[in-house]
């Protein structure tokens, strides 16, 4: 390899392979403005995130928090509308106290949203002039952290995208990095299988218990987890069916559960507990793709692998999103979405192997001045909704 | 050349070194010759790509094993080359009901 993957330092010595500006909203008043202040900016890394709701959200204030201080992130416009139970003062210190610059407009004071937008796009025409000057430095794949999610599965997700995601997982944490996988409500079966690669028995016992709760949380929803149409496909146990959404994990040892939000202080293989603790509140865990990948972007993923079947078009703001078409027909359909066709598999062009060497290429390729198919497109999807709170509890652990 | 000849064999995945299915890579006709390495056999029923079919043989009580992983027991003693499904193995977990299956 001759070109070497490089990074923005960050003051918590993480690095960026993005040097993105967001524009965030406090409040769904302020997201106009925000969208109207990205416009001018098409051409260059500047993403609207945002939470909508208007009453207090401890969750939705440290998912604000973790997405403005992520390495890929180099500065942040602040946009209120004033009136707002959101803590914009305290999330404005936090992104200064990173080291990144960060403006608060608000609404109600700049005279409306003309001059809001006026003031926000000065601002950020600085800062992009301001990222274009820094420059980055080396970067190890030790560095690297990378989220898995699948969806719009099919039969073909569980043979050939899943396994080959794993096996690029495993070579990165085998290097130091940091991989993290979730969907705790599709491990339902195989949790202790999953439980057997726990790194401490303490852990073992905590994925288990994430599992069962994350059973209870769905089936209050009423959300079924087998159906004939899996057997149709070809699955004959909850445990199979299951295990084709764990494959995405590898074969590696699991060295810690995260909650969203938190960063893992060492490299290795994490859960993501996306289910709250206590008795179902608010709805789904999470309502779409999107908001799976917002929450694995808020654990410092700097890139999504998204195994698609069906077939899925989505990005994400903030960190690349690298889709990996599990079905060969899918993929002759929609080839302008997809970065890998991990369906030659079934067609016997390429191995797992192949595949899951292709994935890994493609990841490091992101930090050496690559960009996914979905980024190109301009995909930038973001969604953030009310949860319990998620902040780590005494006895939610990482394994050492 | 017949066209039953000249038709290449159906190639089965195969997950996981300590599987003992593997799983079929496309759609097969009953009869239709499948391959997996040394071993050749004819499919035992219309199979959709997904279906799973015993690469050794597997004994009544013994796990089933697919990406490296018990998806449950055999329930009877299957032979090389059967198909492996609801008929023949069970959850560990939850029973699951083949809706399509008569009544008992």
């Amino acid at each position: 390899m001759t070109i070497k993957m490089t990074g923005w330092p960050r003051s918590d010595g993480r690095k960026g392979i993005r040097n993105v500006v967001l524009v965030a909203y406090t409040v769904e008043c302020a997201h106009h403005v925000c969208t109207q202040i990205a416009r001018g900016f098409a051409e260059q890394d500047v993403h609207v995130i945002g939470f909508s709701g208007c009453f207090p959200s401890p969750y939705g204030q440290d998912m604000m928090e973790a997405l403005c201080t992520h390495p890929n992130v180099g500065a942040v416009q602040l946009v209120s509308l004033g009136c707002e139970n959101f803590r914009k003062s305290e999330l404005q210190h936090a992104i200064k106290a990173s080291g990144r610059p960060a403006n608060l407009i608000t609404i109600q004071q700049a005279g409306g949203t003309r001059s809001a937008i006026r003031v926000g796009r000065e601002w950020v025409a600085e800062q992009c002039d301001e990222l274009r000057q820094q420059s980055r430095v080396p970067m190890e794949a030790s560095e690297l952290v990378i989220g898995t999610i699948c969806g719009g599965s099919d039969a073909t997700s569980g043979l050939t995208g899943n396994p080959a995601a794993g096996r690029a997982f495993d070579r990165l944490v085998s290097e130091g990095g940091t991989c993290i996988f979730e969907e705790t409500g599709e491990l339902i079966g195989c949790d202790h299988v999953m439980a057997a690669r726990a790194a401490t028995p303490e852990l073992r016992d905590d994925l288990i218990r994430t599992v069962e709760k994350a059973a209870q949380f769905y089936a209050a929803m009423g959300y079924g987890s087998f159906s004939q149409g899996n057997a149709t496909g070809g699955l004959s146990t909850i445990e199979e069916k299951s295990l084709g959404a764990y494959a995405k994990s590898g074969a590696s040892k699991i060295s810690g559960i995260l909650r969203p939000a938190q960063q893992a202080e060492t490299g290795g293989l994490y859960l993501l507990d996306v289910v709250p603790d206590g008795a179902p509140k608010f709805g789904f865990p999470n309502i779409n793709d999107t908001a799976e990948i917002i929450e694995l972007i808020s654990c410092g993923a700097h890139a999504v692998i998204f195994v698609t079947g069906r077939g899925s078009v989505v990005g994400s703001a903030i960190s690349p999103v690298l889709k990996v078409c599990a079905n060969p027909e899918t993929y002759d359909k929609m080839s302008e979405d997809m970065d890998v066709n991990a369906g030659r598999i079934l067609s016997g062009e390429a191995t797992l192997d192949d595949v899951g060497a292709e994935i890994y290429a493609k990841l490091t390729s992101l930090a050496e001045g690559e960009v996914t198919v979905s980024e190109d497109l301009g995909h930038t999807e973001f969604v953030l909704t009310y949860k319990s709170p998620v902040r780590s509890e005494p006895g939610c652990h990482i394994a050492a | 050349m017949s066209g039953q000849e000249s038709k290449a064999a159906a190639t089965l995945l195969h997950l996981h070194e300590t599987d003992n299915v593997a799983v079929l890579a496309k759609d097969v006709r009953s009869g239709d010759l499948v391959s997996f390495g040394e071993l050749e056999f004819h499919a035992p029923a219309d199979l959709g790509m997904g279906h799973k079919l015993a690469i050794t043989p597997i004994a009544a009580g013994t796990d089933v094993l697919k990406y490296g992983a018990s998806i449950g027991y055999a329930a009877i003693d299957i032979d090389v080359g059967q198909h492996v499904h609801l008929h023949n193995l069970t959850s560990r977990y939850t029973v699951i009901e083949d809706m399509e299956a008569p009544r008992t």
